[in-house]
């Protein structure tokens, strides 16, 4: 296996001698009080020392939100009512996670070279083991996908990416309103004939500001000072609701 | 004007939550109900965590009984006495109930309860309503026989008996707690007040005056729900401040319009109509749990959050 690997990247790499650089229209995300989604223009280039060969080159960008543990469960009908009867736990799946490439992935990207950087949203998603009693422990992970997929926190957009003269590339990626906090890893892939001969990381940070952080910091670290807070400001803000109201009927 | 509430983690449309608040709060000032149960699983139907909606909904019942009790207290149609017994009984039955709520939440049940709990209460709290209302229409047609009312059962001969001046009882203690612990749960399980258990337990079962149950409820509800939003907020951290102010200005503005309303339209009919919305909402619930969902398959937190 190892060797396998030193053999790609012998001669994949050195040979071809092809960079990419990227830049990213906004470095941060700020979900303030009224967020609603945000798009993100993703731009770069294709570095050369040699002229251009017959090969095409083809682009790859992923997105990916900070990886967490999920339950996935699954219900079955007990009694006449629909209830969670199998869980499986997926060790690491991202919370966010968009693919947007310049061609069909699979004719741009080897089942090697996926497995190896994790670049499709089934490897981007770490599963290690399912309890005995489950047998179809992979029906859960495609469940995860699908319902992530249906809130578009996964995205899969082929030949979203356009490329000029092999050169120039740019993409935007849609980030959806049901966002986590976190550093969302941001990687760009130049493949050739299915292998991959450059990568570029940067991170795009997610951050509550304002507002939001505060409330959320403070009810995660003061929960019971949150608590009180949240008892006085509802109490005083239903009383003046209440007083306005008055108020203004005379 | 969609906003993005900062615990339960999505975005909704800031309109439809004041909208909610204030339609809940119509149909509350208007039949004099609390709401909660009828707030709470509007939450699930558009799309807030019901962990989120429980938590944040026993908030928001503090903050709309408040300036009720100050009515109360100031009418002094509170049996403080009464209320505090009541109150044991609650917190003791929060407790239980967010130990329970947090067990079957890292099951994966916590749903599952909440829900059948909606259309157990919703389906009893609903027929009983509709038969009582119907009685009560066909009553006031014949002028017949007010209802009887039991002055003595079995309550009166257990232990522990305490004088409760305000209510002109001198009964044991035992039944009040009881019937505290209960609504206890059911503030932590469901997010509701429970005065629609405790307000009829309080009538038939210990017989108190109705002119003092009412403001005793609201007592013991602000209480009983503050020491849940505490519990949930310690322990779940899932009291969302911005839903619950969002849900309440409407509420209160709502409130104020429905007790308006009210006073002009017919109790009998207001109450069909009331008992009539309790079961849609339960049948809701109910169809939901009894037929196969779309999607058999759903995603849970792991761990810590």
């Amino acid at each position: 296996m190892i060797r396998f690997v030193f053999a790609i990247l012998f001669f994949a790499l050195p040979a071809t001698a092809q960079d990419v650089v990227a830049g990213l229209s906004q470095k941060r995300v700020a979900i303030t009080a009224s967020f609603d989604g945000s798009e993100i223009l993703i731009f770069g280039a294709v570095k050369r020392e040699a002229p251009i060969d017959d090969d095409q080159v083809e682009v790859i960008i992923t997105v990916a939100g900070p990886s967490e543990p999920v339950t996935v469960r699954r219900k079955s009908r007990r009694l006449g009512i629909w209830i969670n009867t199998s869980a499986v736990e997926v060790d690491a799946a991202p919370s966010f996670y968009s693919i947007a490439t310049t061609g069909p992935l699979n004719e741009i990207l080897t089942h090697t070279s996926d497995f190896r950087h994790k670049i499709s949203i089934p490897s981007a998603i770490r599963s290690v083991g399912a309890p005995q009693s489950i047998s179809d422990a992979s029906r859960f992970t495609d469940a995860l996908i699908r319902i992530r997929k249906a809130n578009s926190l996964y995205q899969l957009n082929e030949s979203t990416v356009e490329i000029a003269d092999q050169t120039l590339f740019q993409t935007n990626i849609a980030l959806p309103a049901n966002l986590v906090e976190g550093s969302y890893e941001t990687r760009i892939f130049l493949t050739r004939n299915g292998k991959v001969i450059s990568t570029y990381t940067t991170a795009i940070d997610v951050q509550k500001v304002g507002l939001e952080r505060w409330i959320y910091n403070l009810a995660h670290e003061r929960p019971l000072i949150y608590g009180f807070l949240s008892l006085f400001i509802a109490i005083s803000a239903g009383w003046l609701a209440s007083a306005a109201f008055r108020a203004f009927r005379g | 004007m969609q906003i993005y509430l900062p615990i339960a983690e999505v975005s909704v449309n800031a309109f439809l939550l004041l909208g909610l608040g204030g339609l809940v709060g119509i149909l509350s000032g208007m039949f004099g109900v609390g709401g909660g149960f009828l707030m709470t699983p509007l939450l699930f139907f558009i799309g807030i965590p019901p962990a989120v909606a429980v938590a944040t909904e026993a908030n928001q019942i503090v903050a709309s009984s408040f300036s009720g009790v100050l009515a109360h207290l100031k009418r002094k149609t509170v049996d403080l006495r009464m209320g505090t017994v009541l109150l044991v009984g609650g917190l003791i039955g929060a407790a239980l109930g967010v130990v329970l709520f947090n067990y079957l939440k890292s099951q994966g049940q916590v749903d599952l309860l909440v829900k059948l709990c909606y259309v157990v209460f919703l389906g009893i709290i609903g027929a009983l309503m509709f038969v009582e209302s119907l009685n009560a229409i066909r009553r006031s047609k014949r002028t017949g026989s007010a209802p009887k009312r039991r002055k003595h059962n079995w309550v009166h001969s257990l232990p522990f008996k305490m004088k409760f001046r305000v209510s002109g009882l001198y009964i044991s203690i035992i039944p009040p707690v009881l019937v505290g612990i209960c609504v206890g749960v059911l503030a932590a399980i469901m997010g509701v007040g429970g005065g629609f258990i405790m307000v009829p337990a309080m009538i038939y079962l210990l017989g108190m005056p109705t002119k003092v149950v009412v403001g005793t409820s609201l007592f013991q509800i602000i209480f009983v729900t503050g020491f849940t939003t505490l519990l949930h907020a310690t322990t779940n951290y899932t009291v969302d401040m911005a839903l619950a102010v969002l849900l309440l200005v409407g509420g209160v503005v709502g409130a104020q319009i429905g007790t308006r309303i009210g006073t002009r339209l017919k109790a009998e009919q207001l109450r069909i109509l009331l008992a009539i919305m309790v079961l849609a909402v339960c049948g809701k619930l109910a169809f939901d749990l009894l037929v196969q969902p779309a999607e058999l398959y759903s995603i849970g937190e792991t761990g810590h959050s």
